[in-house]
């Protein structure tokens, strides 16, 4: 090739920045995925929960939870009246995972509450991480970068729902991530994708056609601890006003 | 004012100066690439956390070759439920289906984790006493798993 003084200096800024580019890597592959399209919750309607536990095995076998930890758990609330004074209930035996023995007694208010990470858009637990290890995705998802993560337990703290541990072994704080290995390839998240009742519902808010909104705008859907602001994006149908 | 006598301001600026490029050098070295590509977190974080392998591979993988099961499930009871609910997953069996095969699954145990009656279900929400229903026989022996109503010559029971 013939290559004068005059083309390589014309060359010289194309090579730069071709150079850039090598730098900083390969470009993302290209996927039909884009983070600003969506914005993810999630529906539970509680009317439908039977308590089997489903969710929590699903998610403990696709996340691979520790034992003994759970990023998603079932309550069950028992409201009974004792000497005229209404008294509450709650247990989770195993998170939930085997399911709950039948109580049988007669005049409680019995019902099962499937929990997990809120999703809040404006959430405690990223506010006060010290080193950016956990954050709000483009798409409306809290993570952990478990390789910044000191396990400093802030977040644990901070969260007002107890979404998150610290995983016993890699000393990092872990939670729900809303599946995002899985929503992002167009799947459903384990939870959802074996709930029987479909009492769990994920809802894309950003996505029109996703019957989310047809569902909000026709229940009274309520989130926890509204009062705290935190923008959170379950949202509970039935939802009872003694559930906290 | 003589420029000699602000000579120490100079040697001060650049102090400050190189104070200044050394905490850049620094800084661009440590921060990693793709920090604050999103927002002030870790880019590369979220390509780490998509790498996650799955493990249930979605009832749209099962229905792709199983097509006669969902025949048979779209016009039962449940038409809703996914089949890796009862299957477990199996997002080996979709990618090997010949290498790797699903366990047979027992009934007994299987169904009474929905259906087992329970006072806090909701009470529309089909259960049974299992031992009084059916004395801890397996639920196959009368019920199609796929389409579990009983259709018996007087109708569906």
């Amino acid at each position: 090739m013939n290559m004068t003084r005059r083309h390589f200096l014309v060359l010289l800024p194309a090579a730069a920045l071709a150079w850039e580019n090598i730098l900083a890597g390969a470009p993302e592959t290209a996927t039909n995925y884009h983070t600003s399209e969506h914005w993810w919750g999630m529906l539970v309607d509680i009317e439908k929960c039977i308590g089997c536990g489903s969710c929590v095995r699903a998610c403990q076998k696709e996340n691979n939870v520790p034992d003994g930890y759970y990023r998603t758990w079932i309550e069950r609330y028992r409201i009974k009246e004792v000497n005229g004074v209404e008294t509450l209930e709650v247990d989770s035996p195993d998170g939930g995972m085997n399911g709950f023995p039948s109580s049988n007694e007669p005049g409680v208010k019995e019902f099962f509450v499937p929990k997990m990470c809120n999703h809040c858009a404006d959430s405690p637990c990223t506010q006060v991480c010290p080193v950016g290890a956990t954050f709000v995705t483009p798409d409306g998802v809290v993570l952990v970068d478990e390789k910044y993560c000191l396990g400093c337990r802030y977040c644990i703290q901070a969260c007002p729902y107890g979404c998150r541990f610290l995983h016993p072994q890699k000393n990092v704080a872990q939670k729900c991530t809303l599946c995002y290995h899985r929503i992002t390839q167009g799947l459903t998240t384990a939870c959802c994708e074996n709930c029987p009742t479909g009492a769990r519902q994920l809802a894309d808010l950003k996505n029109p056609k996703d019957p989310i909104h047809e569902f909000l705008r026709t229940h009274s859907v309520q989130v926890l601890k509204p009062h705290l602001a935190t923008g959170a994006k379950l949202f509970y149908n039935g939802l009872d006003g003694a559930v906290r | 004012m003589k420029l000699k006598d602000a000579a120490h301001l100079f040697r001060l600026a650049g102090v400050f100066a190189a104070g200044i490029l050394i905490f850049i050098l620094v800084r661009s070295y440590l921060v990693p690439k793709s920090f604050g590509q999103y927002g002030h977190f870790r880019g590369d974080a979220l390509t780490e956390i998509k790498a996650q392998p799955i493990s249930y591979a979605g009832h749209q993988a099962c229905e792709a070759c199983h097509s006669d099961v969902l025949d048979l499930k779209s016009k039962g009871k449940h038409a809703q439920v996914n089949c890796e609910a009862c299957h477990g997953p199996l997002a080996k069996h979709a990618d090997d289906p010949g290498g790797v095969t699903p366990e047979k699954l027992d009934t007994a145990k299987l169904c009474v984790r929905c259906h087992e009656a329970n006072s806090a279900k909701p009470k529309k929400f089909p259960q049974v006493a299992s031992m009084e229903h059916s004395g801890g026989l397996a639920c196959n022996e009368c019920h199609t798993p796929h389409s579990p109503a009983i259709v018996t010559e007087g109708g569906k029971k």
